[in-house]
C-alpha cells in the first residue's frame, strides 16, 4: 500500500465516548502494512480499547522499535506522541520516558525479531524493573521486512516460506514474562478481537509491567503450510483460558468465566477462529500456576490465550524508586537547584 | 653516604606510596596528603592502580608543591616502598639524591640499594607483629605507622593528621584512639631510631587559600544536580562509575522532598550501556534532563543510540570518563583516546558536541552546563573527562553558581503557543540557526504532536524517503552544528610575554602539566602562545590562532593525534603547521614531558648553523 494520508472527513453520526470522542480520533494514517496482516488488526483493537476507555488520545506515548509491528503506533493515536527507537530497544526508550513522567500512559509496541531476539535482554529488564505500561509483543514468528527469515519465537520443526526447517527450540514470551515478574501477562490471537480489545484496556489500566503477547500471522512469509504461526495452525490449536470484562473504573480486575461455551470469532479476512470453552478453574493470581498451565499445555501443541496471570497488589518502578508524584519532567530550577548557599556548605566541607 | 648530594627540599618534592591492591593503604596515603594541605600546602595526589581488586601492585604519588603545579611531574624524591613485588623497579625510579623509607624486618643485602639515595629502614612488619595479634590490624595500622614515622621525617604536623583521623572515623569513635596510638608508635620510633628530619621539609604557610580539594566524578555529579538531570541511567565501569555512584550520593543529600522524603529524581542502573544510553534518550525525548556515565567501551556500544539522538535531535548528556583503550586497553589508566569515535559517534554523516574539562571546578560547571547545551541544540553532548581528572582528587577553586540562572530548555512550544496557533513543524528551521522546536509528549490534545524516529522525515516529521527533504534535513543539522560554535565555551588564549611565531593547542587534564612546562619552556628561552580547548565543535578562533603562528604544536594523550585530526578536519588547517606531542603510556602528561619535547624541537627551529672557517 501506499503511504496515504487518511481523509479528515468522518461521519457526523459516529458514537462519542464520555470524552466526546469518537473512534477517529483513536485512529493514525494509513497503514503501510501487507493487506490483511495481523498487525493491522491490532491496530485495530488498540484503538477500539483506547476509545472505550475514553484515554485522552495524547496522554500515551507509543513507543516501538524496528520492523513491521514497530511501524504500526503510526497507525493508532495519530495525536500522540510517538517514538519509532531503534532495534530491539523500545523497552529502554520507554523505560526513560516513563520515569520522565509518569502521568502518561505508555504503550511500548515490538515484534518477536525486535523482542525475543535482539532485543531479549531489554524485554527482560524492563519487566523485571516493574516499568508501568503496556508491552505488546506482535509476534508471528517471522522477519518480515527482510523477507521471512525464522525469528526466536519460530517454532521447532516449523518450516519458512523457501522450505527450510526451523531446527532451533523457540522463546515462549510469555513463560519468560511470568519468570521475570511481569505482574500482567496475557496472550492473544490478533483475528480474536473479542478477547484482545478488554485483554488490552485491562493492561492499560493495570499498574505496572504488563505483557501481552498477540499471535499474528504474517500474511507475506509465514501463512503457509508447514509454518506453526499461520492463520490455519493457530485456529486448530489455540486453547483460550478465559474470557474478561474489563470494568472501566480502573477498580481491580475480575473475571467472569463462563465455561462450557464455544466463541467462534470472525476475523478480518472473513475467516472464522474457533476459541476453546473457558477453563472455569483457571486461577489468573497464580504465577507458578500460570506458568505450569502454559507450559503443560505447550508440551501437547497448543496455543494457551487469554489473560494468564495478573498481581493484586501490583506496584511499578516510580514506587520502588520513591519518586515524588509531580513528573520529573515537570520539575524546575527551583525545585531541582540545591543554590549557592548548599553550594557554599559543600566548598567548606571540600577542604 | 650516598654518593649524590641528598635532596634538599621544602614544600616541593613528591613522595610515591608502593603498595598491594587491597591492602588498605589508600585511606592512609589519602591523609597523608590531607594533613599537608592543612599545613597550606598545595599538593596533587595520584592513585595509580591495577584492574583488580587485589594482589597487584598500587601506587599512590602525592606531588607537594608550593608553587602551585598540580600536574604530575614525573620521577619520586621520596619512595615509601611497602610491596616487595616491585620494590627493585620502586628504588630505580628515585631521584638521584632522594630518599626510601622501607619494611627492614627482614633485611636485604645492600647489593638491592642504590649508592646514590638515602636508604631510611623502619621495621613495620616486627613493630607490627609486636603491638597487635589481629591479621587485619597489623596490615592496616602498618600504614598508620609508616604515616607515623613521616611525620617526623618531613615534619608533617602531626596534631592535622590526628584531626583527620577523628573526622574520619566520626561515628566510629572507637576507631579513633587505636588509629592515633599507630600514628605516634611510627612517630615515635622515628623521633627514637632515625636522622629527622630529612632534606624533604614540609613548613606551614598560606599558599591554599580558598581552595577545595575534590574529585572529578563527584564534582561533575553535583554539576549535574545543579544543572537539573533528573533520570541518570548508566552502567558500571572503570573510571566513570565513581560519577553515577556521587550523583546518587548527591541526589540523596540535595534532591529529596522534605515533606515527603521522595525523590526528586530517578536513578537506574541499566543491564548494559545500550540501554543506559536508551534510558536517557526516552527520559530527554519525554522533557526530563538525563544523562549517562561510561567510558570507551561504553561509547562503542551506545553507536547506535547516539546516531539515533543525533537525527531525532534529542538532547542527550554523555560523561564519558575516558581510559587507555583500545578493548579494554588499560582499564584503570588515563588517556584523551575518545575524541574520534565521540565527535563522529555512529554511522552515516554524524557530528557531536563536546566539551572538556581541565578539572574538578570546570567539570562541576560543564557538567551543569551540559544540560542547558543538550537543550537548546537538541542534540548529544559529550562531557570529555578521563581517568586523571575524574578519579583522583585535585586542588581547584571552589565551585560557584549564580542564584538567579535558570535552565535553559531551549526552543520548547507550551500548549499555550499551540493554542495560540504557532505553526509547529517538529524539523522546521524558524529561526535560521539549524535548531527547530519541539514539544513534550501529552502537550495538547490535538497540536503539536509528532513522530520521532531515526528514517528520514520531512520538515514536519512525516516519514519520507524522498531525497530533497533528506538533504534539506542534512543540512540544517549542520546550520545547528555551525550554531554551536558559538555556543559551546570558546577557547581560552595565554599570549608569552614577547610575541611569538609558535604556539600550542590543548584540553582537558593536561592543562595543569601545561601549566607548568611553558614555564619551563621559557627558561629554555622559547615564548609559546598558548590556547586551551574547551569546546567542540571548534570556534573560530581556532583557525585564526593556526594562522597567526608559523606552526603550533598539539598536545594529547593518546597514539594517534586525533585532536589534531580533527583540527585538520573540521578547520581545513593544513597538517604541517601542526606538530603532535603525544603521550599515551596510561599514566598522566607531565611538565617534564611536554617540555622536552617542545623544548627540543624549538632549539632545532631555532638553532643557528656553526660559521664555517676555511
Amino acid at each position: 500500500m501506499t503511504y496515504l494520508a487518511k481523509p479528515k472527513f468522518h461521519h457526523p453520526g459516529l458514537p462519542k465516548n464520555e470524552l466526546g470522542y469518537t473512534h477517529r480520533d483513536y485512529e493514525g494514517t494509513v497503514s503501510t502494512l501487507c493487506a490483511g496482516c495481523g498487525h493491522d488488526s491490532i491496530t485495530g483493537a488498540i484503538i477500539q480499547a483506547c476509545f472505550e476507555l475514553a484515554i485522552e488520545p495524547h496522554r500515551v506515548a507509543k513507543i516501538s522499535g524496528i520492523g513491521c509491528s514497530s511501524k504500526t503506533p503510526t497507525y493508532f493515536l495519530g495525536n500522540s506522541h510517538g517514538f519509532n527507537s531503534v532495534h530491539g530497544r523500545m523497552p529502554s526508550v520507554l523505560t526513560g520516558a516513563n520515569l520522565a513522567n509518569r502521568d502518561l500512559i505508555y504503550l511500548g509496541v515490538s515484534g518477536d525479531g525486535d523482542s525475543a531476539s535482539i532485543g531479549l535482554g531489554q524485554f527482560a529488564h524492563c519487566l523485571r524493573r516493574g516499568v508501568n505500561m503496556t508491552y505488546i509483543v506482535e509476534n508471528n514468528g517471522v522477519y518480515g521486512l527482510t523477507k521471512g527469515q525464522f525469528s526466536a519465537t519460530a517454532d521447532r520443526g516449523s518450516k519458512s516460506k523457501r522450505g527450510v526447517i526451523n531446527t532451533d527450540n523457540s522463546i515462549d514470551m510469555v513463560a519468560m514474562a511470568l519468570q521475570l515478574g511481569a505482574t500482567f501477562v496475557a496472550r492473544s490471537f490478533s483475528g480474536d478481537k473479542q478477547q484482545l480489545v478488554p485483554i488490552i484496556k485491562a493492561a492499560i489500566a493495570h499498574k505496572g509491567a504488563a505483557f501481552l503477547d498477540v499471535i499474528s500471522p504474517c500474511v507475506a512469509f509465514n501463512n503457509h503450510a508447514g509454518s506453526t504461526k499461520s492463520f490455519d495452525f493457530v485456529r486448530e490449536h489455540n486453547e483460550a483460558v478465559n474470557r474478561l470484562d474489563f470494568i472501566s473504573t480502573r477498580m481491580p480486575i475480575e473475571l467472569q468465566q463462563e465455561p462450557g461455551t464455544v466463541e467462534i470469532v470472525e476475523q478480518h479476512d472473513g475467516s472464522k477462529v474457533a476459541l476453546r470453552k473457558l477453563d472455569a478453574d483457571y486461577e489468573v493470581h497464580d504465577r507458578a500456576a500460570a506458568l505450569g498451565f502454559l507450559q503443560h499445555h505447550a508440551a501437547k501443541g497448543q496455543i494457551v490465550t487469554g489473560l494468564l496471570f495478573v498481581e493484586k497488589e501490583s506496584e511499578d518502578l516510580h514506587a520502588h524508586l520513591h519518586t515524588v508524584d509531580k513528573p520529573l519532567n515537570a520539575l524546575g530550577t527551583k525545585d531541582l537547584c540545591p543554590g549557592s548557599a548548599a553550594l557554599d556548605a559543600f566548598n567548606a566541607s571540600m577542604r | 653516604m650516598p654518593t649524590a648530594t641528598p635532596l634538599s627540599r621544602v614544600n616541593d618534592f613528591v613522595v610515591r606510596f608502593a603498595n598491594v591492591n587491597g591492602s588498605g593503604s589508600a585511606s592512609a596515603n589519602e591523609m597523608f596528603a590531607r594533613a599537608i594541605l592543612r599545613m597550606g600546602i598545595p599538593v596533587a595526589p595520584r592513585n595509580i592502580f591495577p584492574s583488580n581488586i587485589q594482589g597487584l601492585p598500587t601506587w599512590y604519588e602525592v606531588r607537594v608543591t608550593e608553587d602551585g603545579h598540580l600536574g604530575a611531574r614525573g620521577g619520586t624524591d621520596l619512595m615509601v616502598a611497602m610491596n616487595p613485588q616491585t620494590f627493585d623497579k620502586d628504588i630505580a625510579s628515585i631521584e638521584p639524591g632522594g630518599y626510601l623509607l622501607y619494611d627492614s624486618t627482614k633485611p636485604y643485602p645492600p647489593s638491592k640499594f642504590r649508592d646514590d639515595i638515602t636508604v631510611i629502614g623502619v621495621p613495620l612488619t616486627a613493630i607490627c607483629n609486636r603491638e597487635y595479634t589481629d591479621p587485619r590490624q597489623r596490615q592496616l595500622f602498618k600504614n598508620i605507622i609508616y604515616i607515623g614515622v613521616l611525620t617526623a621525617l618531613l615534619e608533617l604536623d602531626v596534631a592535622a593528621v590526628e584531626q583527620l583521623i577523628a573526622e574520619q572515623y566520626k561515628g566510629k569513635d572507637k576507631l579513633i584512639g587505636p588509629n592515633v596510638k599507630a600514628l605516634h608508635i611510627g612517630r615515635d620510633y622515628a623521633i627514637l631510631n632515625l636522622a629527622h628530619p630529612i632534606g624533604l621539609r614540609l613548613r606551614k604557610t598560606d599558599k591554599v587559600g580558598d581552595k577545595i580539594f575534590v574529585e572529578g566524578n563527584s564534582a561533575a555529579a553535583l554539576g549535574a544536580v545543579y544543572g537539573g538531570a533528573t533520570v541518570c541511567a548508566w552502567y558500571p565501569i572503570t573510571p566513570s562509575s565513581s560519577l553515577a555512584d556521587a550523583f546518587t550520593k548527591w541526589c540523596a543529600k540535595y534532591r529529596v522532598d522534605p515533606e515527603t522524603r521522595r525523590a526528586k529524581y530517578a536513578i537506574v542502573q541499566a543491564e548494559d550501556e545500550l540501554a543506559s544510553i536508551g534510558m536517557v534518550i526516552g527520559a530527554a525525548w519525554n522533557g526530563a534532563r538525563s544523562f549517562t556515565a561510561t567510558s570507551g567501551p561504553g561509547i562503542s556500544l551506545m553507536q547506535e543510540f547516539i546516531g539515533l539522538a543525533y537525527f531525532a535531535e534529542i538532547p542527550a548528556v554523555i560523561f564519558n570518563v575516558q581510559r587507555a583503550g583500545p578493548s579494554t586497553g588499560m582499564p584503570t589508566r588515563t588517556q584523551q583516546c575518545d575524541l574520534i569515535s565521540c565527535a563522529y559517534a555512529s554511522h552515516g554523516d554524524t557530528k557531536h558536541v563536546m566539551i572538556f574539562p581541565e578539572n574538578p571546578a570546570e567539570a562541576f560547571e560543564m557538567g551543569a552546563m551540559a544540560f542547558d547545551l543538550a537543550d537548546r541544540l537538541q542534540t548529544p553532548v559529550f562531557v570529555m573527562l578521563d581517568l586523571e581528572i575524574g578519579m583522583n582528587h585535585h586542588l581547584c577553586r571552589p565551585f560557584q553558581w549564580d542564584d538567579s540562572r535558570t535552565y535553559d530548555r531551549g526552543k520548547v512550544m507550551t500548549y499555550e503557543e499551540l493554542e495560540a496557533g504557532k505553526d509547529f513543524g517538529r524539523y522546521l528551521d524558524v529561526d535560521g540557526d539549524g535548531i527547530p522546536y519541539r514539544t513534550y509528549p501529552g502537550t495538547h490534545p490535538t497540536k503539536g504532536s509528532f513522530f520521532t524516529r531515526g528514517t528520514s522525515r520531512d520538515r514536519y516529521a512525516k516519514y519520507t524517503e524522498e531525497g530533497g527533504p533528506y538533504v534539506d534535513n542534512m543540512q540544517r543539522l549542520l546550520r545547528k552544528f555551525e550554531t554551536a560554535k558559538d555556543i559551546v565555551p570558546k577557547p581560552l588564549i595565554a599570549n608569552a610575554a614577547k610575541p611569538s611565531k609558535y604556539g600550542v593547542i590543548y584540553f582537558g587534564s593536561t592543562a595543569p602539566a601545561m601549566d607548568e612546562a611553558i614555564h619551563m619552556i621559557e627558561a629554555r628561552g622559547h615564548g609559546l602562545d598558548r590556547m586551551r580547548l574547551r569546546g567542540f565543535p571548534f570556534h573560530s578562533s581556532v583557525n585564526s590562532f593556526v594562522a597567526d603562528h608559523d606552526f603550533v604544536f598539539v598536545v594529547e594523550q593518546n597514539r594517534d593525534a586525533q585532536l589534531r585530526s580533527l583540527i585538520v578536519n573540521e578547520c581545513g588547517i593544513d597538517p604541517v603547521r601542526l606538530v603532535p606531542i603525544l603521550h599515551f603510556d596510561g599514566t598522566p602528561i607531565t611538565a617534564r614531558y611536554i617540555a622536552k619535547a617542545i623544548g627540543d624541537h624549538l632549539d632545532q627551529m631555532t638553532m643557528k648553523p656553526a660559521k664555517v672557517t676555511s
